[in-house]
Formats: C-alpha cells, sequence, structure tokens
C-alpha cells in the first residue's frame, strides 16, 4: 500500500501537470485555492486524474471537503484502505 | 398479405458541401455583464475563456438567424435554395412551440417543397443533425440537406445568476451536407446518460413561469457547473476518440478538434486528455462568442476556415455535447 509521502508525491505531480505549480510547493498544508490557486474546474481535473492514479471513487459531494492537499492524501488514504 | 412495399433507391456517400454562419451585429463585453453581477472581468476570462458575447437585436428570431446562416452555406456549396429536399433545425431556444423553426427557416429560403423539422438535442444538436443527413443521403432519401444549429439564449439568461449570466451568447451556423464520391461525414458516435438530466435544464416549464406569484417571468436555463466540468471534460474526450476509431483517422490525421465551445476550460482539459498533437487546430471560438450551444460547432468551425486556421480536404473532429445529458461526435472532412 502507498504510503502517505507516496500518496502526497503522486498528488503534486498531478497537480503539477494540470496547474503548472512547482511539486514542492504541493505540501500536506497547503490549502488548494488559497495557497496553490488551484480554482474549482482545476480541482475536477486533479480529483479525475487521482481518481485512475489512485483507484479510488471521489464524488461531486465529497470534493467540497477537500481543502488542503492533506485533506485529499487523507481522503486517497482512506479509501485505498 | 396483400402488397409489397417498395424498397427506397438506396443513395451514395454523403460530405459537407458548403459551411455558413450568423454572428449577430452587437458585441456584448464581460462589462455589460459585470453589471449585474458581483464577479469580474478576470474571473470570468480565467473560469470561462470568454471575452465577450453576441445578443441578437429584440426582434431577431431564430429563424431568422437560421436563414442568415444557411444562405452562405448554400452559396459556398455552389447551390440554390431550389436545390434542397430537407432543413433540419437544431434549437433548444425558438419560441414557438409550433410550426418549427425549420419550416420559418423554409418561408425565408424559398425552397419550393423542402422537408423541414426541428431536432432537440442541446447543445450537442447541430452533430446530431449531421449525422442524420448522412444517414438520409447514404439511405437515399434525400439529396441535398441543410443541418442549421441556432439559438437565441440570450432570452434564457438569468442575467443575475453570476454562475451562467457570463456564459451564453446568440448566434446560427449552418451546413449542406450532399452526395460526394467519398466519405465525407465519419460514423457518429452517439449517446446519452440521463443520470445527469438535472445537471442541465431549463428552470421552469412553460406552464409554471405563468403561474408565478409575482406575475409570468421568462424561464432561465440553469447549470452544475462542476458535474458538467467533469462530465464534459473526461467521458466527452473518451466519446471523441471513439468517433476517431470509428472513422478509422489516426489522430496524427486530424487537422482540427472542434468540440462545442462550452466552455474554454473544457476544450482546454479535452485536448489534454486526448493528447492532441501540436499540429491540431483546436477551435477556440467562445472566447468571442460565448456559448452558442447548438449553434457553437457550426461558428467555430466558419472561424477556422475564415482565419485560416484549416483548409478544405482538412479532417476536424466534431463533438456536440449537452442537456440530457446527451452527446454526438464525427470526424468530418472540411468542404
Amino acid at each position: 500500500m502507498a504510503s502517505t509521502e507516496e500518496i502526497r508525491s503522486g498528488l503534486a505531480e498531478i497537480v503539477n501537470e494540470i496547474a503548472g505549480i512547482p511539486t514542492d510547493d504541493i505540501q500536506l498544508d497547503k490549502s488548494f485555492t488559497d495557497d496553490l490557486d488551484v480554482d474549482s474546474l482545476s480541482m475536477v481535473e486533479v480529483v479525475v486524474a487521482a481518481e485512475e492514479r489512485f483507484g479510488v471513487s471521489i464524488p461531486d459531494d465529497d470534493v467540497k471537503s477537500l481543502k488542503t492537499v492533506g485533506d485529499a492524501v487523507a481522503y486517497i488514504e482512506r479509501s485505498v484502505a | 398479405m396483400s402488397g409489397h412495399i417498395r424498397a427506397a433507391q438506396r443513395g451514395g456517400e454523403a460530405a459537407i458541401l458548403g459551411l455558413g454562419a450568423y454572428r449577430p451585429e452587437r458585441v456584448v463585453p464581460n462589462a455589460e455583464i459585470l453589471e449585474r453581477i458581483d464577479s469580474s472581468d478576470e474571473w470570468i476570462r480565467s473560469r470561462s475563456g470568454i471575452e465577450s458575447r453576441r445578443f441578437a437585436a429584440p426582434d431577431e428570431s431564430v429563424a431568422d438567424m437560421a436563414a442568415l446562416a444557411a444562405a452562405p452555406a448554400l452559396n459556398a456549396a455552389g447551390l440554390t435554395p431550389a436545390d434542397v429536399d430537407v432543413i433540419v433545425v437544431a434549437t433548444a431556444t425558438g419560441l414557438n412551440q409550433t410550426p418549427s423553426v425549420a419550416a420559418e427557416v423554409d418561408v425565408r429560403l424559398g425552397t419550393g417543397g423542402a422537408a423541414a423539422f426541428d431536432i432537440g438535442a442541446a447543445c450537442a444538436g447541430f452533430c446530431h443533425g449531421l449525422a442524420l443527413a448522412n444517414d438520409m443521403i447514404r439511405a437515399g432519401t434525400a439529396r441535398h440537406v441543410v443541418v442549421i444549429g441556432v439559438e437565441k439564449l440570450s432570452d434564457f439568461l438569468n442575467r443575475d445568476d453570476r454562475s451562467t449570466a457570463f456564459i451564453f451568447g446568440d448566434g446560427a451556423g449552418a451546413a449542406v451536407v450532399g452526395p460526394a464520391a467519398e466519405p465525407g461525414i465519419g460514423p457518429v458516435v452517439w449517446g446519452s446518460d440521463s443520470s445527469g438530466i438535472a445537471h442541465i435544464r431549463q428552470d421552469l416549464p412553460w406552464d409554471e413561469t405563468f403561474a408565478q406569484p409575482d406575475g409570468p417571468r421568462w424561464p432561465y436555463l440553469e447549470m452544475n457547473g462542476n458535474p458538467v466540468f467533469r462530465w464534459a471534460a473526461f467521458e466527452m474526450a473518451k466519446a471523441a476518440a471513439q468517433a476517431l476509431d470509428a472513422a478509422g483517422v489516426s489522430i496524427d490525421d486530424l487537422d482540427a478538434f472542434v468540440p462545442h465551445q462550452a466552455n474554454m476550460r473544457i476544450t482546454d482539459a479535452m485536448a489534454r486528455t486526448l493528447k492532441l498533437p501540436e499540429s491540431v487546430a483546436i477551435a477556440r471560438d467562445i472566447a468571442t462568442q460565448g456559448n452558442t450551444s447548438a449553434a457553437s460547432v457550426p461558428l467555430a468551425l466558419d472561424r477556422l476556415l475564415s482565419e485560416g486556421a484549416i483548409h478544405s480536404g482538412d479532417l476536424a473532429l466534431t463533438i456536440g455535447f449537452g442537456a440530457g445529458l446527451v452527446y454526438a461526435a464525427q470526424v468530418i472532412r472540411i468542404p
């Protein structure tokens, strides 16, 4: 099973590819909207890419609760567990 | 069993012979939309890619606009109205439930008796119409079909809704489909996902618009942005790829990608998902036309042609998708 760091770095690659943000900036405490400037549409793209990469399902209703990178990593960890 | 029905004479291959567009005169910049909503030019551009849109004049009907797009398409095809066997109009914004917009278009074109009917497939209407025209010609039931996508979405715009007020615009586009030596329209890949039926809709049926406590009001077009974005950007990219496969066209042979101009961000995400080569021209008519629903694909084709980004003989991948949710995609050869 993937470690927290593996999920974070995988997610960082996705956010980098979609929003062009340096992967080193994409840390667990960072807010997608406030710190990383990932808007709601980019967030949908990030979620879909994460679903494919990690083999999880993240419904639209749950996306709203993923405020920080850490929220998303924890969600993915719980889903693959 | 007594008599027999004689089989229809089969037709041959079909292609688009001419394209036409009508863009209403009045350009409406974001600044005008911002008079009624709490937003900003920067926000609208970053979320949609839209800088301005066009609104039809108050007395300009969808039939007026449709005929103004059909005439140059016939001209480009080297045909006259008398050559037309069928008029198919795709629209969601005609204000008369009957007669059809297509019949009203015939009043303006004067075909001398073409079959005329409307289809309802929202933003996918034009691509549905192209598929029907292709099949009619191949089946031998028509020789020349005019397919028109037209909308006057400004009539259905909630100008106080910050999530949709900036999206929609008005216009019309038309294609003349006729006989060809080689297939010029690929097999259609179409379908629906009715689990998303609530995502894009007229907010009230007509009877309820009249029964409002404060008096009658226009119905509005409503949309749930994020679920539509998810479906369009990813599921529709898959349908577009299937249309390429169905036509036997490799992505390296493609010259242009012309998706329904729903939102620039959807176009960008689809292009990324499809991994389009740099050489493929991508339609971005939405920037100055807004989302014109059924009219957007032919309007975008017209712009690519007039700007010299595509040329006669090129292959374009078209896909329409919208309320229902419904979609249709095909590969076409540019006339």
